[in-house]
């Protein structure tokens, strides 16, 4: 069976620098895979890659083994997303939104999923409420509700959890994990919660100007490189990329 | 292409026009004033004319299918703005939906905007001005169609400029149809115009609408063969716009463009 996402040597270059480098990784069908790294190491344009919006210099992304360049369609409709940078149309209701991506998406039975998606998300009661007069919090609940719409076997959610209070928080990353878990979906999680990422991600991808330098268990990977935890690790990638010890246990 | 992507899109502009009044009341509002404003004119103007020339079919009919086809063409990029205004590209962009299927989206949405607007013009002009369009005969449906898609036609290419120049090019869009204008000889024949104008008219596919209007009006021998040019013109724009939108997404995609979008849509 194919991976969920398989990425081999994706490389993209702007303006004569390198933002992505020879970038490969997969994701496998019930897995969350973390992909860590300061600001500006690639980590967005690597999922605009995924995502067919950015086309890359070299290299292929396959969505269950659907290539995004020649089967963007079928590979898309197998996908979804939710980043805090695309907040869903403010000028549209919590129900209006996700009933015209769910036609765009052609999700079947669609009136149901809707109110399942609702009700799960705790969002009956803004069921008509303009999304863009919510708090932040509560549009992230109503960006990740439409990046479940489709059932997709690929999740690409780019610090889903930003916006929300604690209690929202381990209630969302709990309801993904599951979803993980229960639909077999691959998820590719980015987030600067470190203690997210070691309590959802089965692996973590550590990526800094472009390239992968680490990839790993999350909870192993700090003793491993001599770092105290994930944050300190995180830090020492951040500020000096090129000088990681490995740390022989 | 699927049906229900293109549906979605038009959805979203009947959702945003049913809970915003400030949207539909500009859909009957200008047409409206532009109607009363010439109407009154052409009345003047059959008052102090000595000629016994009726001014109400040849202006107030050209003023009506001018704004007709501002309409269609405003229908298309209005819709497309609405996207640019709320940021939403890299929520449309990253799902299964096509340029194709989208484009068709603010086509039908083109379509439903330009009839209520049309219906508001045509009740206008009939009850208060008493524009008779029955003289028109079975031309007036081909008048319209080819009107309809050379304002689609433009309705594309000015939306590629937007996603191609970025958000701020909106300014380039408005003026459009005001520029046509005297190359297209709504209120006047096109031999009026000096060479250099008619040859731009001759690529202009309302100008062969207009020129054919006035000639059925003053009750000569009408010719179909200019209106099929045109209309074979209109559809080639139409081709051509949708091949550039095409392009131009393309180039978005290759460039990033698409993925900035959003980002520079608030600056």
């Amino acid at each position: 069976m194919s991976a969920a996402l398989q990425v081999d040597a994706l490389c993209k270059q702007y303006a004569g620098v390198r933002a992505v480098a020879d970038v490969s990784f997969h994701v496998a069908h019930g897995e969350i895979v973390g992909l860590l790294g300061p600001n500006g190491a690639g980590k967005t344009t690597t999922l605009n890659m995924i995502l067919g919006l950015l086309a890359p210099d070299s290299g292929s992304v396959a969505i269950e083994g659907l290539d995004i360049d020649t089967q963007r369609r079928a590979a898309l409709a197998r996908t979804n997303f939710a980043a805090v940078y695309a907040t869903l149309p403010g000028n549209l209701t919590v129900q209006e939104n996700l009933r015209v991506f769910g036609l765009v998406y052609g999700v079947r039975r669609l009136r149901h999923r809707i109110e399942e998606l609702l009700e799960q998300f705790d969002l009956i009661r803004f069921r008509d409420t303009r999304c863009g007069v919510l708090s932040s919090g509560e549009q992230s609940r109503v960006s990740i509700a439409k990046a479940l719409l489709n059932h997709p076997s690929l999740l690409l959610l780019d610090e889903p959890t930003a916006s929300l209070d604690p209690s929202a928080a381990q209630a969302v990353r709990a309801t993904i994990r599951d979803i993980a878990r229960r639909e077999r979906c691959g998820i590719l999680w980015t987030s600067h919660n470190m203690y997210e990422v070691e309590a959802v991600c089965d692996r973590v991808l550590f990526l800094s100007r472009g390239r992968i330098l680490l990839e790993g268990d999350p909870r192993q990977l700090p003793a491993q490189h001599g770092a105290a935890n994930l944050e300190d690790l995180f830090i020492r990638i951040a500020r000096e990329p090129l000088g990681l010890t490995e740390v022989t246990p | 292409m699927k049906l229900r992507p293109i549906l979605a899109i038009a959805l979203r502009q009947f959702y945003l026009m049913r809970g915003s009044p400030a949207r539909i009341l500009p859909m009957f509002a200008w047409v409206a004033i532009d109607i009363v404003l010439w109407g009154f004119i052409t009345r003047y103007l059959n008052s102090v004319g000595t000629g016994g020339m009726d001014f109400v079919p040849r202006l107030l009919g050209a003023v009506l299918f001018w704004d007709f086809f501002t309409r269609v063409m405003q229908g298309v990029t209005m819709a497309f703005f609405e996207d640019v205004w709320s940021r939403n590209f890299l929520n449309l962009f990253a799902t299964p939906l096509s340029t194709a299927e989208y484009v068709s989206g603010l086509v039908l949405t083109s379509v439903c905007t330009s009839l209520l607007g049309l219906t508001a013009m045509l009740l206008l002009a009939t009850t208060i001005f008493d524009l008779q369009f029955v003289a028109l005969g079975v031309w007036l449906i081909p008048y319209l169609l080819v009107l309809f898609l050379f304002g689609i036609a433009l309705g594309i290419i000015a939306t590629g400029t937007v996603l191609r120049l970025g958000p701020a090019s909106e300014w380039l869009v408005w003026p459009i149809p005001a520029l046509l204008a005297p190359f297209a000889g709504v209120f006047y024949p096109l031999s009026t115009l000096p060479t250099w104008m008619q040859a731009v008219s001759a690529a202009l596919p309302p100008s062969y609408v207009f020129e054919g209007m006035r000639a059925l009006l003053a009750g000569g021998p009408h010719d179909a063969r200019p209106l099929l040019y045109g209309g074979a013109i209109a559809i080639l724009q139409v081709l051509l716009a949708s091949w550039g939108f095409r392009r131009i997404y393309r180039h978005a995609v290759r460039t990033g463009l698409l993925a900035r979008y959003s980002a520079e849509s608030t600056s």
